[in-house]
């Protein structure tokens, strides 16, 4: 494709981008690797995940939700927030929706073990809730459900 | 050893262009972009450090920089190179020529640390206890056994399991160094290692799981099984291992935590389950802040436990592609 044909390409996509809008409290992403698909499934809710290939419809959060993401290391930092992520995060409804975040990571990568997860948290005004490495230890399985439970408890409450 | 390793039947121009799997870019640019030579490590800062230890703390550490040597060699030289001929896609065997070649950096970067600390005596004398050490001897053959073995599969989960799990024995003392304030530079350059086998175990063992895909069952299950006993093999040889090195300077139960942890680790990214419950892997707290410097904080919002209900700050985000 010519650039101008990319860029009308790309101007189409942002307007005419197809959407499905979800009311999980759980949102993840997971790359073809599948870790940190492998660790939602162990968890009691349901979850809805990032579109991993431009051809799917992009997810839209219409409730509060928690954002579970992997950081694969990134480059002292840098390009740790995978571009799947950056596109959901681009629509507002997202980040209006979003209260917290859950982080996957490899404490090999040092200082920027889950980098991605604290960077978005800062970014958005929100907690890092928990981080957790590769496919989750049972112990995190149990820490983030139960977590989870009681991190949503008190804002129904409240809303009742 | 006179049999030759397999080299790949067939070769056609890699085209860059077309892509097959997106993780090979991925792991590729990754493995680029984290490229780095032990020159740029200020290792002489560490010498007055060393002076510092005693000479049972000295042999040892010399003795665990040779073992990491070895295990470096045997990866770059015949562990990488051997899984080419298997490679799905054609940027997959570039991949594997990346991380043949930076674990020769690794070994490289070792002679480096005893070039700056240590007498010749010294290093030839260390030199020649890792030929001499049955169980450090027994390690590398037991993987080299595989990487000569028929089934690429199974290749590449001995392969996960050096680059995840057997280095961890070694990488525990320049650590424990840091975090004792002493070796520093030594442990700066050691975390680099660190990093670079996180990325080469997360992709080996994805290609791995690729591989499993369409296997039937029975293939599967072979798999799963051969994948624990090679690594209770492993384990009961690292555990030996531990005890002579670790043994004169009573570390060697706080290494083997650290193993646990780390063997749990090599079997995530093989796609299984962890095997060692959390009451064996509960290393200890000065380790991980010295893999993870600047990170120290517990991320566990949910018990309350950690540090880390600290938002609002305006940090300043680097991805220069971060523009919501």
């Amino acid at each position: 494709m010519p650039p101008a044909a990319v860029a009308d390409y790309r101007q189409n996509a942002e307007a005419n981008e197809a959407t499905v809008t979800t009311d999980t409290t759980l949102i993840y992403f997971s790359s073809v690797s599948e870790n940190t698909r492998r660790f939602v499934e162990k968890l009691n809710v349901s979850a809805a995940r990032i579109p991993v290939f431009p051809t799917e419809p992009q997810l839209i959060a219409t409730a509060p939700y928690v954002l579970l993401i992997p950081t694969y290391g990134g480059e002292r930092g840098k390009r740790s927030i995978l571009p799947q992520i950056m596109k959901f995060l681009g629509h507002e409804a997202n980040r209006a929706n979003l209260r917290g975040v859950i982080g996957a990571g490899n404490t090999n990568f040092g200082e920027y073990y889950c980098i991605a997860a604290k960077k978005i948290a800062a970014k958005c005004n929100v907690p890092v809730l928990y981080t957790f490495e590769l496919m989750g230890t049972p112990e995190d399985v149990l820490n983030v459900n139960e977590g989870l439970e009681t991190f949503w408890a008190p804002a129904s409450h409240k809303k009742k | 050893m006179t049999e030759k390793i397999k080299l790949a039947n067939k070769v056609e121009a890699i085209n860059w262009n077309r892509i097959q799997d997106d993780k090979d870019v991925e792991v590729w640019n990754r493995l680029v972009n984290n490229f780095w030579l032990p020159e740029k490590i200020p290792l002489s800062n560490d010498i007055q450090s060393w002076g510092t230890l005693t000479e049972a703390e000295k042999l040892l550490t010399m003795r665990v920089f040779t073992g990491l040597t070895l295990l470096d060699t045997l990866q770059g030289t015949v562990g990488a190179v051997s899984l080419i001929p298997d490679a799905l896609t054609p940027h997959e065997e570039a991949v594997y020529t990346n991380i043949a070649f930076m674990e020769s950096v690794h070994a490289k970067s070792y002679s480096s640390i005893f070039s700056t600390l240590a007498s010749t005596k010294e290093i030839d004398e260390a030199f020649r206890w890792s030929t001499e050490n049955v169980n450090l001897q027994k390690k590398a053959q037991i993987i080299e056994s595989y990487y000569h073995g028929e089934d690429p599969l199974k290749r590449k989960i001995a392969s996960t399991l050096l680059e995840s799990f057997l280095f961890y024995s070694g990488f525990y003392l320049p650590m424990h160094w840091s975090s004792h304030a002493k070796l520093t530079n030594t442990a700066d350059l050691i975390r680099l290692i660190i990093r670079d086998e996180a990325v080469h175990g997360y992709y080996i063992g994805y290609k791995f799981q690729k591989g499993l895909e369409g296997a039937s069952e029975e293939r599967k299950q072979e798999l799963k099984d051969y994948t624990f006993e090679l690594m209770y093999e492993l384990y009961e040889n690292e555990v030996q291992y531990t005890h002579d090195l670790y043994d004169p300077v009573g570390l060697s139960e706080d290494v083997k935590k650290f193993l646990h942890y780390n063997a749990n680790k090599a079997l995530m990214n093989l796609g299984y389950e962890a095997m060692f419950p959390a009451t064996v892997t509960d290393v200890s707290p000065a380790i991980l802040a010295a893999l993870s410097p600047n990170a120290d904080e517990n991320h566990d919002f949910f018990s309350g436990s950690g540090s880390s209900y600290v938002i609002g700050k305006a940090v300043n985000t680097e991805d220069e592609d971060w523009d919501f």
